[in-house]
């Protein structure tokens, strides 16, 4: 047994382009995952999400660094020599085998005996919940049916990892939500380790032990969801995983009070963390939507004032649509409780908003933070 | 309601469409069918036309119970059936063998070699048939090409007998008949989802597992109708035995086109066609029933 069930050590891979030149898919990839650990590829579309999982399943050769599953070295190990199953994006059930001889796939080419064989598939189906349904064909399945096949389908041989290429991108909002759980519990039910790649942030966050923002063939960064969404460290992630306004600017401190002056003439108020040594020069400061509030007047709370274009009626609340007087874009999400001050805000299409300098991340620019 | 009256109206101008069509195909395919299939139950007049008289001996003589009075069974009727049937058959697998790998290849080049691969193969169709036939008369000859050029290196010291064989006979069909197999081969190699083999190999089968699991099944739409498509003609054709065959290979095509044309025996020839037809027929009846049968599979079957 070895601790970690895959590491990823400055895996790399180029494609050439057919106009000529090439791209760096993967560059310089570090990754582990341990046992029993739910980890998110999170990325834009074109990011290196898919080449990496199949970099792991042995579709695709590195051109520089190694990859070892479960402590072995997988150089040149063909994919079906790999203990690694997938899920596809497309599902990719075999169109002329039945549910079952889908599903029994694996342990049919692994010459397991008929009897256990079925006795598996009948198992596998009853997990993702579509007992009964062996003899079908996958044609008349709908789509949230073929992806439990597709996903009883990767399971059946017990494989050490389980990659999920976006699986639930195919599937409408209510029925992705209770995938997400089901998929969750069944993570925990199996306890093999899965690598679920998705472009929706949401579900990264919903799901996650930890999330691995990549952009552009490179880790961004790899931390809980938590961690990911409170203290992105750079406008990339920042930006990518839910919404946020950036600003950035050059930071003077006056004890532990730091402020960012931006080109715009704006001046955003925080605080000195610990971890963090900041003693001027570029930064880039972050704050969530939701970490706006009307201002009250409260002294602990810094302010700015804002010209408001829009205002969206969210449900449980509103999103605030303006630009600060110096011109950047601000975005702000306010409580639907505070109803009388946003009638006041849509009257004179003005706001002072509020937040606690406590709460602003600072995301180091020009390598003035350590 | 709407909907239904619409469609009531789409389908009363939709047989309105057809009809002459279906007219056409009944008067100039089935009359001519149904005339053959009459003569080939008539007796044989003694210079060509025919006496109206009932005759299942036109059968009879290739199946072996002739008419006891002028006629034998002769098992040259059936030896020639049985040759026809394997050079056709031998032909689909040539082809196919030849076709399928070439349709993997060609699927897989980018866009204009693609398209470039494809005009290629359907390039033969602007020449005529008979003269690509006679330039391979003039390539397996006696002093043909391939002959000549061998004597003349000293590898061989007699010519070879190329032509006039049923070899020759099977090349000449193969050549003829293989865009037929390629066209319907490559619209199945083309749609095949290449992530499904990802799959295959991803749940641990090798490459030959992959190929018999699953291109293979999937593929073999392809395959049967390219085979249809040579079988057939193959069965029926007299122009290649004859350029290429020579006397000694005789096939039902020429066999027919010889009780037509010179010995002016239409019955006979026409009992010959219809058993031709009744044995494809049957193929085809057969290979419909089993695409049905498995694509037919309705949700209550669970
Ligand atoms: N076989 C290939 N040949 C050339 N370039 C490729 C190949 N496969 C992927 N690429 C390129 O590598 C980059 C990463 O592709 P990849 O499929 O990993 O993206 P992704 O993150 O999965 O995107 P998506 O969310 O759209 O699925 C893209 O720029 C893509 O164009
Ligand atoms: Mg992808």
């Amino acid at each position: 047994m070895h601790d970690k069930i895959i590491s990823l050590d400055n895996a790399t891979k180029r494609f050439s382009l057919p106009e000529g030149g090439k791209i760096n898919a993967l560059d310089a990839i570090d990754l582990e995952v341990s046992r029993n650990e739910f980890l998110t590829l999170l990325g834009p579309s074109g990011c290196g999400k898919t080449t990496l999982l199949h970099v792991i399943s042995g579709f695709v050769q590195l051109d520089e660094g190694q990859i070892l599953i479960d402590g072995v070295d997988m150089g040149e190990t063909p994919p079906h020599n790999r203990p690694v199953n997938t899920v596809f994006q497309n599902y990719a059930l075999f169109p002329h085998m039945s549910v079952g001889e889908n599903v029994g796939y694996a342990l049919e080419i692994a010459h397991t005996p008929k009897p256990e064989r079925i006795k598996r598939v009948g198992e596998a189906l009853e997990l993702v919940g579509l007992g009964g349904y062996a003899d079908r064909m996958p044609r008349q399945l709908s789509g949230g049916q073929q992806q439990r096949v597709a996903l009883a389908r990767a399971i059946i041989a017990r494989p050490k990892l389980l990659l999920l290429d976006e699986p639930l991108s195919a599937l409408d909002r209510n029925l992705r939500q209770s995938m997400q759980i089901e998929l969750k519990n069944l993570q925990a039910e199996l306890g093999i380790s899965f690598i679920f790649v998705t472009h929706d942030q949401e579900e990264a966050l919903t799901m996650s032990n930890r999330v691995a923002v990549l952009n552009g063939g490179v880790i961004q960064q790899i931390d809980t969801p938590l961690n990911t969404y409170n203290y992105p460290a750079n406008s990339f992630v920042a930006s990518f995983v839910g919404a946020s306004n950036l600003f950035e600017g050059k930071a003077s401190r006056d004890g532990e009070r730091i402020h960012i002056a931006t080109e715009h003439n704006e001046v955003i108020e925080a605080r000195a963390r610990k971890d963090q040594h900041i003693n001027g020069g570029k930064v880039t400061a972050m704050l969530r939507p939701e970490q706006f509030s009307l201002a009250d007047g409260d002294e602990n709370r810094a302010e700015i004032d804002v010209t408001i274009d829009q205002i969206v009626f969210l449900g449980s609340a509103y999103e605030l649509l303006g630009k600060t007087t110096g011109g950047s874009e601000i975005k702000a999400i306010i409580s639907a409780a505070r109803q009388s001050r946003l009638a006041e805000v849509e009257r004179t299409k003005t706001a002072r908003l509020s937040y606690d300098p406590n709460a602003v991340h600072l995301i180091p620019g020009t390598g003035d933070v350590q | 309601m709407k909907g239904l009256s619409q469609s009531n109206r789409q389908r009363a101008q939709l047989s309105l469409l057809l009809g002459p069509v279906t007219i056409f195909l009944a008067i100039f395919f089935f009359t001519p069918l149904l005339i053959m299939l009459i003569y080939s139950f008539l007796m044989p007049g003694l210079y060509g036309g025919v006496e109206w008289i009932f005759y299942p001996h036109n059968y009879g003589r290739i199946l072996g119970f002739a008419d006891p009075t002028f006629e034998f069974f002769d098992p040259v009727y059936i030896q020639i059936f049985l040759r026809s049937l394997r050079i056709a058959a031998t032909t689909v697998i040539i082809t196919l063998l030849v076709c399928y790998p070439a349709a993997f290849q060609i699927s897989r080049l980018k866009e204009n070699w693609k398209n470039f691969s494809l005009f290629l193969i359907a390039l033969p169709f602007f020449a005529s048939l008979i003269v690509r036939l006679f330039i391979w008369v003039l390539i397996l000859k006696k002093t043909g090409f391939i002959n000549s050029t061998l004597m003349s290196l000293g590898i061989i010291s007699e010519p070879l007998d190329m032509i006039y064989t049923e070899g020759a006979t099977i090349l000449g069909m193969v050549y003829i008949f293989i865009p037929f197999m390629f066209l319907p081969l490559y619209a199945s190699v083309e749609k095949l989802d290449w992530t499904l083999v990802k799959a295959s190999q991803d749940l641990g089968a090798n490459g030959f597992q992959t190929f018999f699991r699953v291109i293979l099944p999937l593929t073999m739409p392809g395959i049967i109708g390219g085979s249809i498509l040579v079988f057939i003609p193959t069965l029926g054709n007299f122009v290649v035995p004859t350029v290429l065959g020579g006397a000694k290979v005789l096939m039902l095509g020429n066999l027919i086109e010889q009780q037509f044309l010179s010995a002016r025996n239409w019955p006979f020839g026409a009992a010959l066609s219809m058993l031709v037809m009744t044995g494809v027929l049957v193929m085809l009846f057969i290979y419909i029933r089993s695409e049905t049968k498995d694509g037919d599979q309705s949700p209550a079957t669970k």
